[in-house]
């Protein structure tokens, strides 16, 4: 069952008077429970693809719909978690009231709202810092607030716009493994969005190669490594070297400017 | 702390020791011994006139500033958030900020009446919204992106986001718009009023009640320190978040 549908999507920006074509045309589903990761050249409109499906940004044609729903604003069943950590949470606020306040804005009750929070900052280990103010913790664990925050939204569909650029890499490395953790355990759909594709790889069941501005698919590739992975065995692993090298190739002669594949693989 | 009191302290102290010396053979009429004009500010403001004068001028300060904090928040807030809005008013803005508040005195005593309080109440309310006002425009307009995304996406109501974003901005504009209140209070007062600090100080001055009428200086001063003081509590209070958050980022630059 997909939760996520997206058709015919376009988008062209008028800069200057003078349009821009980023996404000449994108369509894909993904179902209940499933880890998408999204990876392109530099400029292959990741960015606007994310921002239409989180309702952010119009489309110019096409359309994303959300457990059947087209979507026409911010839906209430996701949830985003920005690259820019630092700009996106809540200065003002406690750890604990970052991650509280889209659920008054839901309407779950007091007690309701404690156990949800207590659950999601202990699934990304932050219980302790609860009362710290977001700008006193290092830029992982900032992240791990953002993260915290979206889980606890309980969303049909996580989004995450290339969350763990900012960050240094054994952080990136920690961080991955508690996205794929939090996906096992709490069994939400992730569309996860990134330029990395070892990151891409390692995190993902399917892996959207996009091609260049304007943007089409260019591939969907299958992820066939085994759910269980871990930093050292999965990217050791024969398999993953071969993904690895196929969706590397696949992102060059995007930059090229290929725009469309033969299923190869 | 104790360092931090003592370099606070200091200079007041010397200047008032100066004052003091300077003026304690004084046998000039204009520049009465500080020690007369001390022994005469109790019994002129503590008495009587603590209410039939102070209290009016605070009434009339506080009223006058707080409706121009309402005032210039939420019209800020508006014009702020829309640009077409931001187009159309930010021209006339920049003229009426340019304009000096004391003008508007003798134009709205005009309509107001001269003698009464509604006419010291919107001058003060005047003259302090377009700091206010100015202020809360260049914060919410400097909300950051990624916020008001986040905001956004988690369908939060925008001004929730926006009012303690923009807050620092806001507050720099009323803590400029204090001291204008304290000014356009007594000037408003010193131009035509039954009653009040600045209308004492005027009736003393005619009177030739020198001392009095220095000590009206005195209790002005006084006032005005006091208000700041409260107002950096409680702006220390609500924006210990910002100094932190600030420090921080500056750390890691």
């Amino acid at each position: 069952m997909s939760v996520l549908e997206v058709a015919g999507l376009a988008k062209t920006y008028q800069r200057n008077r003078k349009p821009l074509e980023a996404i000449r045309e994108l369509t894909f589903t993904v179902d209940a429970g499933q880890l998408v990761c999204v990876v392109g050249p530099s400029g292959a409109g990741k960015t606007t693809l994310l921002r239409c499906i989180a309702g952010l940004l119009e489309p110019t044609s096409g359309e994303v719909r959300l457990n059947g729903e087209k979507v026409t604003g911010p839906p209430r069943g996701m949830a985003v978690v920005f690259q820019e950590y630092g700009r996106s949470l809540f200065p003002w606020m406690t750890v604990r009231q970052n991650v509280e306040r889209p659920l008054i804005e839901k309407r779950l009750s007091k007690p309701d709202r404690r156990a949800a929070v207590d659950e999601a900052l202990s699934a990304v280990g932050l219980l302790d810092s609860h009362d710290a103010h977001p700008w006193q913790l290092s830029g992982g664990m900032q992240q791990r607030v953002a993260i915290a925050r979206a889980i606890a939204y309980q969303p049909s569909v996580l989004v995450m716009d290339e969350p763990f650029a900012a960050v240094d890499a054994q952080t990136r490395a920690e961080l991955e493994d508690l996205v794929r953790s939090i996906w096992q355990r709490l069994n939400v759909t992730i569309v996860f969005v990134t330029h990395d594709i070892d990151e891409a790889v390692y995190l993902g069941q399917r892996v959207l190669v996009l091609s260049n501005r304007p943007t089409v698919v260019l591939e969907d590739v299958t992820v066939d490594l085994p759910a269980e992975r871990d930093q050292i065995s999965t990217r050791s692993h024969a398999r993953f070297a071969e993904l690895r090298a196929h969706v590397y190739r696949l992102v060059q002669q995007a930059k090229k400017g290929l725009r469309e594949t033969s299923p190869t693989l | 702390m104790i360092r931090r009191i003592v370099a606070a302290v200091a200079l007041p102290v010397v200047l008032i020791a100066l004052w003091w010396l300077l003026t304690a053979n004084s046998t000039s009429y204009f520049w009465p011994p500080l020690a007369d004009i001390l022994k005469v500010l109790p019994d002129t403001w503590f008495g009587e006139r603590a209410r039939t004068d102070i209290a009016p001028s605070i009434a009339r300060l506080l009223i006058g500033y707080l409706c121009a904090l309402v005032i210039g928040v939420a019209a800020g807030v508006a014009i702020g958030i829309s640009p077409v809005l931001r187009a159309l008013t930010e021209p006339s803005l920049e003229f009426f900020r340019a304009i000096p508040p004391p003008v508007l005195v003798p134009v709205i005593a005009l309509f107001a009446g001269y003698t009464g309080s509604l006419s010291k109440v919107i001058t003060i309310a005047l003259g302090c919204l377009w700091p206010i006002l100015l202020n809360t425009v260049e914060g919410v307009r400097g909300v950051d992106e990624v916020l008001l995304d986040t905001a956004r996406s988690y369908r939060l109501p925008r001004h929730s986001v926006i009012l303690p974003a923009a807050g620092p901005q806001i507050a720099a504009g009323a803590r400029q718009a204090l001291s204008i209140a304290v000014i356009l209070m007594v000037i408003s007062e010193l131009f035509g009023a039954s009653n009040g600090i600045g209308a004492s100080v005027v009736q003393f001055q005619r009177s030739f009640a020198v001392p009095q009428m220095w000590t009206g200086i005195i209790v002005l001063g006084l006032l005005g320190v006091l208000l700041s003081l409260i107002f950096r509590v409680a702006e220390h209070r609500a924006l210990a978040w910002y100094r932190g958050w600030r420090d921080a980022e500056r750390a890691s630059r």
